[in-house]
Order: structure tokens, then C-alpha cells, then sequence
């Protein structure tokens, strides 16, 4: 073989391994623990038989339970439930919530975990399902109303 | 229009920044990418226009200084 | 395969293809993309949970299924070019890179002006996102390969194997939204079940996909011209070409 061509398949067959390697690596990691958030059941009950300890910082994702959202009239503090398919998780946070935070909705907080089934949030983001109408349908078909954010009156009045 | 007026289509239900920057970006780029390419186009014609002129140059120098025996 | 592609391998009867579909694509594309626009924008119902901003998915969706498509193009220009030893392949695959990264940013960065009013968020590491922004990477990394190398059949080699071992990413970014929990919801129209939209707004978002594959099609048959051009600048062929074409601020 000369030489160039040498060369040229040890550059090429470098890259191929390379990325092969990365690839690989990147697979391993993902299926390892590419999970965003831990649902309420699996910080009760554990995942794959790995219950979270207290003092944890963890990512939970959940529903919020309708009618256990708390709001101090002083300040921004807030605490709701959260549920999945069996045990509820509270949440207690500070801060601001985003626009599509809703009683009902899907959200995932990241914080600490204080005791087995509370957590402190220090970040609430809010999660949406892939499906859009408009608000006429939406009334029609599910009796959702839906109030948008900045005319809700609720929480965070001083906000906007 | 779904919309009531001009300004409020312009507010988009409160997210007018967000919208109009996502717009904005994606068209922006989307244009930019089309007028890199078409220039480029434009620029190798021009490379070879100029290739062009300048082997026609050589040529007639070099007719000349056969014709007329001067050096260039 | 080969007696179908054989005529292609002349650069110059490629170049005569794009030129011929070059208008069409360009001016159905330009016109279906502003009309999609319009629609979306102005026209169409507005989001019951997530109100106007949801129009963002008038460009977000068009660029993440082109993001997509462009890779899958690119890298079979450059399997192509790596099994038969096709030129015009891996000058196809450097035409699509470019146009494909492009899509790729705007797709994340729409995702981020999107993401930030509804989930709270510019940015989340979460499965689709973060394979979104490798998909990304791998468009920089085919392109920065192919212009490391000095010999360019070299470098259609090398950038053509990180593109073919690269097409891996697509369905980790495809499935991720199911096989992982993650911030980033499911499929709304890129699914086998019915779109989950009513048709006043899936259309103008079904148009608007088409718009961007036609726009990006003529974007890509331009840069592979380009491409051709660079390689033979010196054939016959392109200098009758360009003699016969006017260019701006040559004297006369």
C-alpha cells in the first residue's frame, strides 16, 4: 500500500472509531439516566428499587392537584400537590411561575428533597401536551376555560 | 383576520417579543443562506470573467511583441 | 442505482437539472412560504391553553422536520459518493450541510423563544433538546471536516463517514420524546395517529412545512451549483456559461 493511502485510511478509519466511541459513550449514558424528572410515584416508591434520600436534589414531574395550590398573600410563595398515578409529592416554591402554570397542568420542579414526600423548588417550569385548538373547541369539548395569564387575578396580581 | 386591529396583532396575546423574535430569526437566516449562495453564484462568473480577460491580455501581448519583436 | 445515477455524474448535466427546477422551487417556494406565514400569523384560531405564542410552531415545526430531512439528504449524498465513488455526490452532501445547519439553529432558537413564555425555560437539558443541538454539531463537524482537508476527494471522504455514522442521531431525536421523559411534548403531526390540531390551524402549518422544503430545495440546487462551478472553473463549459452570463460591474 503506499504511503498517501495509508495515511488517508488511518485518518478515516481515526474518525470512524472516534465517532463510533462517542456515539456509543453517548448511548450508554442516555439510556443510564437520560430521564428529565422522577415521577411522584418513583420518589415514593423508588425507581428501579433506588428510593431518592432526604436532602436529595432532585427533578420531579408531575399534574398539579386541583384545588391544593397555596398562595401566601404576602409574598410570592406557593405550594401545590403533585400527582401521577398514585402517591401525591407537595411542592413548596418562591418565585415566579410561568404563564402555563394551572391547576391540572403538567409541571416539573427541580429542588430538594426535605422530607420523603415534600420538596423545596427553587425552578417550577411547565410542561404541555402536543395538542392545540382554539378556545371555543377547547370549551366545547373538554368545558376547559382557560383565562390568560395576564387577565387571571389570582396570584401574582402585582406582577403584570 | 383573527385579530382586532393592528396593534394587537402586533402584541400577539402578550407574546408579541417572543414571536416576533422567532420570525424574525428564522427568516432573517432563511434570507441570508439564499443571498450567500446567490452572490457566490455571481462571484464564480465573475472569477471566470476575469480569467477570461486576463488569458485575452496574455494573448494579445504576446501577438504583439511576436508582431512588432518588442519585449514586454 | 448506478444507470440512473450515471448521467448525474456529470457535473454538468446536474447543473443543468438545478437550473431548470431552480425557478420553480424558488418562486412556489417563496409564495406558498408567505402565504403560510400570513395564515399562520393573522389568520388562524389562536391556542386555547397557550394563546398566541403558539404560533411560534409556524416556523419551529417547518425547521425541526427540515433540520431532519436535510441530514437524511446529506448523509445519502455521501453514502452514495463513499460506495460509488460518485464526485457529484459529496458536492450535493457540502450543498446540503450548510442549509441544514442553518435549519437546525433556527429550529433551536425558535424552540427557545418559544420555550421560554410557556415552560419557564430558554433551555433544558432534556432528551430532545440536547439531541437536537447534536444534530447541530454534526452539520458543523461534516462541514469544518470537509474544509480541514486540501484534497477535496480526501475530504468528501472523511466529512462523508461522519455524516453516514451521524444519521444514528436521528431516531434517538425522533423517539426521544418516548422513550424518555422529557420537558419537550410528543409529536403533534409527524405521528401515525391523526394530526392532534384542528384543520384551521393544521393547514397553514402543513403549507408552511411545504414552503420550507421548497425554499430550502432551491437554497440546496443553488449551493450545489456553486459547487460544481468551484470544481470545473476552469472546463470549457463553465466558461462558455459564465461569458454568456452578465455579471455585475464588468466593463464592456
Amino acid at each position: 500500500m503506499n504511503p498517501r493511502r495509508q495515511k488517508r485510511l488511518m485518518v478515516v478509519s481515526a474518525i470512524v472509531i472516534v465517532i463510533a466511541a462517542a456515539v456509543g459513550l453517548m448511548l450508554y449514558a442516555l439510556n443510564q439516566n437520560i430521564d428529565l424528572f422522577y415521577t411522584p410515584s418513583e420518589v415514593i416508591q423508588g425507581k428501579e428499587g433506588n428510593i431518592p434520600e432526604v436532602g436529595q436534589r432532585l427533578r420531579i414531574g408531575g399534574m398539579v392537584v386541583e384545588g391544593t395550590v397555596k398562595r401566601d398573600q404576602e409574598t410570592l410563595a406557593v405550594s401545590f400537590d403533585l400527582v401521577d398515578t398514585g402517591p401525591i409529592v407537595t411542592v413548596s416554591y418562591q418565585g415566579i411561575l410561568p404563564d402555563l402554570f394551572r391547576e391540572g397542568q403538567g409541571i416539573v420542579a427541580t429542588g430538594i428533597l426535605t422530607s420523603p414526600n415534600h420538596i423545596d423548588a427553587h425552578e417550577v417550569l411547565a410542561k404541555h401536551d402536543e395538542e392545540y385548538m382554539p378556545p371555543e373547541l377547547a370549551e366545547k369539548m373538554k368545558g376547559i376555560k382557560h383565562v390568560k395569564p395576564s387577565e387571571s387575578s389570582d396570584y401574582e396580581s402585582g406582577a403584570y | 383576520m383573527y385579530f382586532d386591529g393592528f396593534q394587537s396583532f402586533l402584541d400577539m396575546g402578550g407574546y408579541g417579543l417572543y414571536v416576533w423574535l422567532s420570525f424574525g430569526v428564522s427568516f432573517l437566516s432563511l434570507a441570508w443562506l439564499w443571498l450567500d449562495s446567490f452572490f457566490s453564484k455571481k462571484a464564480l462568473f465573475k472569477n471566470v470573467h476575469a480569467e477570461q480577460a486576463r488569458l485575452a491580455r496574455i494573448k494579445v501581448a504576446s501577438e504583439n511583441s511576436e508582431n512588432n519583436g518588442v519585449q514586454v | 442505482m448506478w444507470k440512473w445515477l450515471h448521467p448525474y455524474a456529470k457535473t454538468e448535466r446536474t447543473y443543468q437539472l438545478c437550473q431548470l427546477l431552480l425557478p420553480w422551487f424558488s418562486v412556489f417556494g417563496l409564495f406558498i412560504i408567505i402565504l403560510a406565514t400570513v395564515w399562520g400569523l393573522a389568520f388562524a384560531p389562536t391556542d386555547y391553553q397557550q394563546s398566541d405564542a403558539y404560533r411560534i410552531i409556524y416556523v419551529h415545526v417547518p425547521t425541526a422536520v427540515l433540520s431532519k430531512s436535510l441530514y437524511i439528504a446529506m448523509a445519502v449524498a455521501a453514502f452514495v459518493g463513499l460506495v460509488w465513488q460518485v464526485k457529484t455526490s459529496f458536492m450535493a452532501m457540502m450543498a446540503f450541510a450548510p442549509v441544514g445547519a442553518t435549519v437546525t439553529f433556527v429550529s433551536l432558537v425558535t424552540g427557545a423563544a418559544w420555550g421560554k413564555p410557556m415552560w419557564g425555560t430558554w433551555w433544558e437539558w432534556d432528551a430532545r433538546l440536547t439531541s437536537q443541538l447534536i444534530l447541530l454539531f454534526l452539520f458543523l463537524g461534516v462541514i469544518s471536516l470537509y474544509k480541514a482537508f486540501d484534497d477535496k476527494q480526501q475530504a468528501g471522504k472523511a466529512a462523508g463517514v461522519m455524516a453516514v455514522v451521524g444519521i444514528i442521531n436521528l431516531p434517538i431525536i425522533h423517539y426521544s420524546v418516548e422513550w424518555w421523559n422529557t420537558l419537550h411534548q410528543g409529536a403533534t403531526i409527524m405521528k401515525l395517529d391523526k394530526p392532534s390540531m384542528p384543520p384551521e390551524m393544521l393547514w397553514p402549518l402543513l403549507l408552511s412545512i411545504l414552503g420550507w422544503i421548497l425554499v430550502c430545495g432551491a437554497i440546496s440546487m443553488l449551493r450545489l451549483q456553486n459547487e460544481i462551478l468551484q470544481r470545473d472553473l476552469k472546463r470549457p463549459w463553465v466558461v462558455k456559461l459564465a461569458l454568456n452570463e452578465h455579471v455585475w460591474g464588468d466593463k464592456k
